[in-house]
């Protein structure tokens, strides 16, 4: 089992990246056609900064998705830890850090919850996550109405817009998050077991993996990383926004980022490496039609699109794979 | 053979499933029985069922997919979609509204269709295909509208939704509404006993199984997708003449459609659960609403409340089926 889990995370690139250079590519000769440019460094820039907040819900979410599980509840988490953080913060540099440590602490909260909920009280993951979801959501929005606290300047001007070169240290994070989450999946004990839960967790119970364990941790993991993207989006608004999640999509763009990166929506088959590339081709698409100035709604309409044309392909070539 | 005795066990075991969700409902009425006794009146239970219908609706629509092993994510902006264009295309014009009517339940349909030919050709997983089709509707319904509703429902449109057969002994105001819930639910009843009911479940508990005893699994889920978007039309026509034309009439449903399926005991997952439970799911969730209103819960507290009761009646009925 864990030669096989092994294998599976030195796997060859993931194809999505070579949807990724395909979407750059006609991306930018469309671009180019209309007389617009598609690189500089202002779409860059913004580019990495969209992919920062979804790319950190989106690798936790992989965790959970690897692990046969699900996380709805992630876009109110992403909320909740805004709060937090500003709140605790209230404009000091002093509590930069028991802000963000609050923040996280927060999150981890929640995901043992679901956890817990998910691998002990054996409820159902999507209907769990969505009825913590709809817990955050009556807290929220029984106790604020709009941005509250505010986030130390010292954390804004660091996390929230320092760069090196384009490359915002936000993205960085994500980078460093994303290597160590590799690393663990392909390194550790935790990360073979998990992917052995996703895959088959009456097998993985049977060769002596503690299943409930391995997924509480995974959802841990995974609304930590939700509050991370919420204390980056503190960082990027200045104070706590008690609906920014949902109103980004977190809970289901992030969900679609994993899937295009390759990872099965049932579990036990594909890798961070892969969610990074389905974030950056949700934020390239994202940067070409801000670039095109096509109407909101249209890119709404292209984005359903392209998640359900991009899992498609994915759908084929698992299927030719099956059969030979 | 194992296949066998499973499916003589199932009647008993869906009969056995409506217990809970009966015990939960007459709690539930005892409950507002002494909040309000009033509401136990004829009059007022007919308009309470009355708006009751479309959750309902979207509910048993809801069952055929989770039933067979899917989801249906697209239900709400169906909704939502039809309702807006409903609007549009009558723009007031009495005469408009029988094409209308019937253009509302063929497009519905054939969104159900499309949902189902890309689950089951592309092998999309169906959370992607109809997470999707609610990102495609939503944006293409605000687009073709350019951000607001425009045009009215005509009157003879709306009295599906509003009006009612006065004067029945007893009952008083029966709405049609209730009527068109009652005649759909004994044809869903009637389905489920058909040999494409039998067919479905064994489609939703082992597709595998099912293929080799020469079912046709796509075909099958395909006709519960379209079930599905077609009870999503009826919905959207009651919905429209009750309250009305805006960009919120559908939001939100599918996710309530889902929990008033898995609360009247129907397993995510599908192979198990029955129509009937999945209405009287829905009955209950709009009664606990009623209940929360009449006692006073501030509107922002309800999602925390439902979600809440979603875990506890969940968790409830997984640890009362610990096989699965």
């Amino acid at each position: 089992m864990s030669a096989l889990s092994l294998l599976a995370s030195r796997r060859p690139v993931p194809g999505v990246y070579v949807a990724l250079v395909l979407t750059v590519v006609i991306g930018w000769l469309v671009v180019t056609l209309r007389g617009g440019t598609l690189f500089n460094q202002a779409t860059i820039v913004s580019l990495l900064h969209v992919a920062a907040g979804l790319g950190l819900v989106a690798v936790g979410q992989t965790l959970v998705i690897l692990g046969g599980s699900l996380d709805l509840s992630v876009a109110y988490v992403v909320s909740l830890s805004t709060l937090v953080a500003a709140e605790t913060m209230t404009g000091d540099d002093a509590a930069l850090l028991p802000g963000v440590l609050l923040a996280l602490a927060a999150g981890a909260g929640v995901g043992l919850l679901n956890g817990l909920l998910i691998a002990r009280a054996r409820v159902n993951a999507f209907i769990a996550t969505l009825g913590v979801g709809l817990l955050l959501k009556g807290y929220l929005d029984s106790n604020y109405d709009g941005p509250a606290g505010a986030t130390s300047p010292g954390l804004v001007r660091t996390l929230g817009y320092q760069r090196a070169g384009p490359v915002p240290i936000s993205f960085l994070l994500l980078l460093l998050v994303a290597a160590a989450v590799w690393l663990t999946l392909s390194r550790t004990r935790f990360g073979h077991h998990l992917v052995a839960v996703g895959g088959d967790p009456e097998v993985a119970r049977l060769s002596g993996v503690r299943t409930g364990r391995v997924l509480v941790a995974a959802h841990v993991l995974c609304s930590l990383c939700a509050a991370l993207a919420g204390v980056y989006l503190a960082a990027r608004l200045g104070s706590g926004a008690p609906r920014v999640g949902t109103e980004g999509l977190y809970d289901l763009e992030s969900i679609a980022a994993v899937v295009i990166g390759g990872t099965a929506l049932a579990g036990g088959r594909g890798g961070v490496a892969g969610t990074v590339g389905g974030v950056l081709l949700l934020a390239s698409v994202d940067a070409i039609f801000n670039q095109l100035q096509l109407d909101a709604f249209a890119k709404q309409v292209f984005r359903g699109v392209i998640i359900i044309a991009a899992v498609a392909v994915y759908a084929r070539r698992a299927a030719r794979k099956g059969r030979s | 053979m194992a296949g066998d005795t499973l499916s003589r066990r199932r009647p008993r075991l869906a009969a056995g499933g409506l217990l809970p969700i009966l015990a939960i409902l007459g709690v539930l009425l005892v409950l507002i029985a002494i909040r309000q006794p009033g509401f136990l009146q004829p009059a007022s239970l007919m308009s309470f069922l009355g708006r009751s219908a479309p959750i309902i609706l979207l509910a048993a629509g809801q069952f055929f997919v989770i039933v067979s092993g899917e989801f249906d994510l697209s239900v709400g902006s169906l909704v939502t979609a039809q309702v807006v264009i409903a609007a549009r295309l009558i723009d007031g014009e009495p005469g408009r509204t029988w094409p209308v009517v019937a253009l509302v339940l063929v497009s519905a349909a054939f969104v159900g269709l499309v949902n189902g030919l890309i689950t089951t050709w592309l092998r999309v997983p169906s959370f992607i295909t109809t997470l999707g089709m609610l990102l495609i509707l939503v944006g293409a319904v605000y687009l073709w509208s350019d951000g607001s509703p425009k045009g009215a429902l005509s009157e003879q449109f709306r009295r599906f939704g509003r009006r009612a057969v006065e004067d029945v002994p007893v009952l008083g105001r029966v709405p049609y509404a209730l009527l068109v819930v009652l005649a759909l639910a004994m044809l869903a009843m009637a389905l489920m006993r058909s040999d494409f009911g039998h067919t479905l479940i064994a489609v939703g508990d082992n597709p595998r199984a099912a293929e080799l005893s020469g079912v046709r699994v796509g075909r099958t889920r395909t006709i519960a997708f379209v079930l599905s978007g077609a009870a999503a039309g009826v919905a959207a026509i009651l919905l429209g003449g009750y309250s009305g034309v805006s960009f919120q009439a559908g939001s939100g449903l599918e996710f309530s459609a889902i929990t008033a399926v898995v609360l009247g005991g129907v397993a995510l997952g599908g192979g198990r659960g029955s129509v009937a439970g999945a209405m009287l799911g829905a009955l209950t969730l709009e009664l606990l609403f009623a209940l929360m209103n009449f006692s006073g819960v501030p509107g922002a507290v309800r999602p925390a409340v439902q979600g809440a009761i979603i875990l506890l009646a969940v968790a409830v009925s997984a640890r009362r089926s610990p096989s699965r």
